[in-house]
């Protein structure tokens, strides 16, 4: 009645590996953290697909746990990059190179 | 093709292309309004896939908490994070990208079932709490022990360390001597005499 399957899995796959990209190519560690937000994304539509394809509620709500995860990991990470900030005064992963701080 | 078919590929294309502008901006402001349009494509994605309840989560937790929390965080910094571009060898973080897609690709359209069309169904909001809280409950307290873990390290990974006080200590005070020694006015004298008093307690 809407698309076909595959299409969706589609759409996932390509937010996938844009966030994928992101996550490798960028410098910037808040680039890094936006690149797993897209990939969680991606994961959340696929499962939601499924839990079309299947008509069963399962794959709403293992939606709703990535959505929770998504919200801890960003909060944490941004936590973790803001002390790195402070304590190095760069953004740059290359340039945490001190062992100990 | 229906009208939900063709509002799912206008929709899949603006999240496309929203997630690619987002991915390849330098400034990470720039990539987070990006990315509140393609969050918001995919909360009207959710709807269509039937699912509201998840909907308004993906626009109240995704393109309203997160994104808004990402923008204040990028705005703590003193100097804009702009000058960091990308890595000098992109190339093989593309090939990756393109490589993993074409994988998926092959592997989505060898699947026979992928050709299934799916059929519409909505779950209601309270049938799905209803069905979360009563065989997911665990999982429900689970996360709820995950935020208050995550919140704990969070106040601990923002609280100044004492190493880190002293650095900017010794930053500062250099500074207010070296002010000192410029002949200065009578009332920056008196308030260099007090930042220095601070300092010292």
């Amino acid at each position: 009645m809407i698309v076909p399957l595959g299409h969706v899995f589609l759409l996932a796959g390509i937010i996938f590996s844009l966030g994928l990209v992101c996550t490798v190519a960028h410098r910037n560690l808040i680039m890094t953290l936006i690149g797993v937000e897209v990939m969680m994304n991606a994961a959340a539509i696929a499962f939601v697909a499924a839990a079309l394809r299947w008509q069963l509620m399962e794959g709403q709500a293992f939606a709703l746990f990535i959505l929770a995860v998504a919200a801890v990991e960003v909060s944490v990470g941004l936590a973790l990059v803001v002390n790195a900030y402070r304590r190095t005064g760069s953004l740059d992963p290359d340039r945490y190179d001190i062992l100990k701080w | 093709m229906t009208l939900y078919g063709a509002v799912f590929y206008l929709l899949s294309a603006i999240i496309v292309v929203a997630t690619a502008m987002a991915v390849t901006r330098r400034q990470p402001v720039h990539a987070v309004l990006y990315l509140i349009v393609a969050f918001s494509g995919t909360a009207a994605l959710f709807f269509l896939l039937g699912a509201p309840l998840l909907a308004a989560f993906v626009v109240i937790l995704y393109a309203g908490a997160i994104m808004v929390l990402v923008l204040f965080v990028i705005m703590l910094f003193q100097r804009s994070p702009r000058e960091l571009g990308l890595l000098s060898d992109w190339g093989p973080a593309a090939l990756l990208g393109v490589v993993f897609l074409a994988v998926a690709v092959a592997m989505v359209f060898k699947d026979p079932g992928s050709g299934i069309v799916l059929r519409g169904a909505v779950v209601q909001p309270r049938d799905f709490g209803h069905f979360l809280f009563d065989r997911y409950w665990l999982a429900i307290e689970i996360v709820s022990i995950l935020f208050l873990v995550a919140l704990v390290a969070i106040l601990h990974l923002g609280k100044r360390s004492e190493t880190a006080g002293d650095e900017a200590e010794r930053e500062v005070n250099p500074v207010r001597n070296s002010s000192g020694s410029l002949n200065p006015t009578a009332e920056q004298r008196s308030i260099i005499s007090n930042g220095v008093k601070e300092g010292r307690q």
